[in-house]
């Protein structure tokens, strides 16, 4: 029952091609980082849907709670003078 | 947590709102225990059907007719334990270890696909498994693209992408048959009358007798009713078996125009009811086997732990040899 409960989880990101981001795409267990890179080539990138891959482990990763949204993330929605949509400009430069 | 003022009844109506409102579930959101339990049920038969599907298209791969049908075949079984390893992933972030997933199968307390239990006995089956089984469980997994879990349904719309592969090169295999020689054509006759009505036992009892559909479908684990996937599946198959020119084993298949629907006639529940008990043709020895890999595979689990803790002792020795150094 224990045995891969020492092997770490990972998770993986995939840059699907150059100018994009890296996009998280699963999670897999490995020994190391480097065992980890190549097990999320051979699963995650069957069909070149990438063309670089970041692994992480998933113990390393710091989130925030979706639950904790409104008073964290809340200051953003009462400040909507930082949207351009704020400023209703005249017609004739609507387009700026 | 954001959960201070709440009681369990707010929190149910606030995840059920969520729900409601096809918001995904995410998996450090408030869960009902029986949700967590409900997805980890059903996400990991699902990984375990994709690992144990290996074996009956597994056991062909050495003997495939050309070097082309062998390199196919091959993709094809890497992507289902590749599938099986986005579901594991998917119900690890439900809490529960992949040793007790792995467990729960070994002792038989957690089920897979009951198709699979059915043995391959001729090459024709590897078509048609292609074509028929992946071709039901696209049926199933297109909906579940749209499940409440947010993991899962991520999972899910990889595993529909390759999916895609898989019945295609099944169907286009079966071709190969039905417009080969007459003994080619009764192999892929004869492999359809086989595995035809265990195809539609995948998609489980009648939605009156099956035990958990009601609240998945509340909870929107499940977006669409047993029956009514499986009446999706029918109707897109006969004409595909027509082309073929084979014939469907249901003497009470017909077109039904006032329904707008295929007809089809009532599956034997006590086959069906045996094989998911464990006394289908296949069941002991897709265990056996499953168990086997998994004891065979324990040194190389071992050779990883060893190289880790190798590893991490070289690097503290390295450390501290650098601070003294300092």
């Amino acid at each position: 029952m224990k045995e891969t409960e020492q092997i770490p989880l990972y998770e993986v990101f995939v840059r699907s091609k150059r100018g994009l981001d890296h996009k998280h795409v699963g999670s897999l267990h490995a020994g190391s980082s480097e065992q980890a890179l190549e097990y999320a080539r051979d699963c995650y990138t069957r069909r070149s849907e990438g063309s670089s891959i970041w692994v992480v482990k998933s113990t390393d990763i710091v989130a925030s709670q979706s639950d904790d949204a409104s008073s964290f993330h809340d200051p953003m929605d009462d400040k909507p003078y930082r949207h351009a949509a704020h400023y209703v400009l005249p017609d004739p430069i609507n387009n700026m | 947590m954001g959960n201070f003022n709440c009681d369990a009844a707010e929190l149910e109506r606030r995840f059920q709102q969520r729900v409601d409102d096809e918001l995904r579930i995410e998996p450090k959101d408030w869960m009902p225990e029986k949700y967590r339990k409900n997805l980890i049920r059903q996400i990991s038969q699902h990984a375990h059907s994709e690992v144990i599907g290996m074996q009956p298209e597994g056991c062909w791969i050495t003997r495939a007719p050309t070097l082309h049908r062998k390199i196919v075949l091959l993709a094809k079984v890497q992507d289902e334990g590749g599938h099986g390893l986005y579901l594991y992933s998917a119900a690890e972030t439900l809490g529960v270890s992949r040793d007790e997933m792995i467990e729960r199968l070994h002792n038989g307390s957690a089920k897979y696909a009951s198709i699979f239990n059915y043995p391959s006995i001729t090459w024709a089956d590897v078509g048609i498994i292609g074509w028929l089984v992946d071709g039901a469980a696209i049926v199933n997994q297109i909906t579940l693209q749209r499940t409440s879990y947010g993991p899962y349904a991520r999972a899910m719309v990889r595993v529909c992408k390759e999916e895609s592969f898989h019945q295609r090169q099944g169907y286009q295999s079966v071709m190969a048959l039905a417009f080969g020689s007459e003994e080619q054509k009764a192999m892929a006759q004869d492999a359809l009358d086989r595995w035809w009505w265990p195809s539609l036992m995948m998609f489980g009892p009648h939605d009156a007798e099956s035990a958990n559909s009601a609240q998945s479908m509340k909870w929107k684990i499940k977006r669409e009713s047993n029956d009514s996937l499986r009446q999706r599946f029918v109707d897109q198959t006969v004409p595909q078996a027509e082309y073929l020119g084979l014939r469907i084993p249901d003497p009470e298949l017909k077109w039904n125009e006032s329904r707008g629907h295929y007809d089809f006639g009532e599956i034997d529940w006590d086959e069906f009811n045996n094989v998911v008990q464990g006394n289908g043709p296949c069941n002991r020895q897709r265990l056996a086997h499953h168990v086997k890999a998994h004891e065979d595979g324990a040194w190389v689990r071992e050779a990883v732990k060893a190289y880790n803790e190798k590893q991490r002792a070289r690097a503290e020795a390295e450390a501290s040899a650098g601070q003294h150094a300092a």
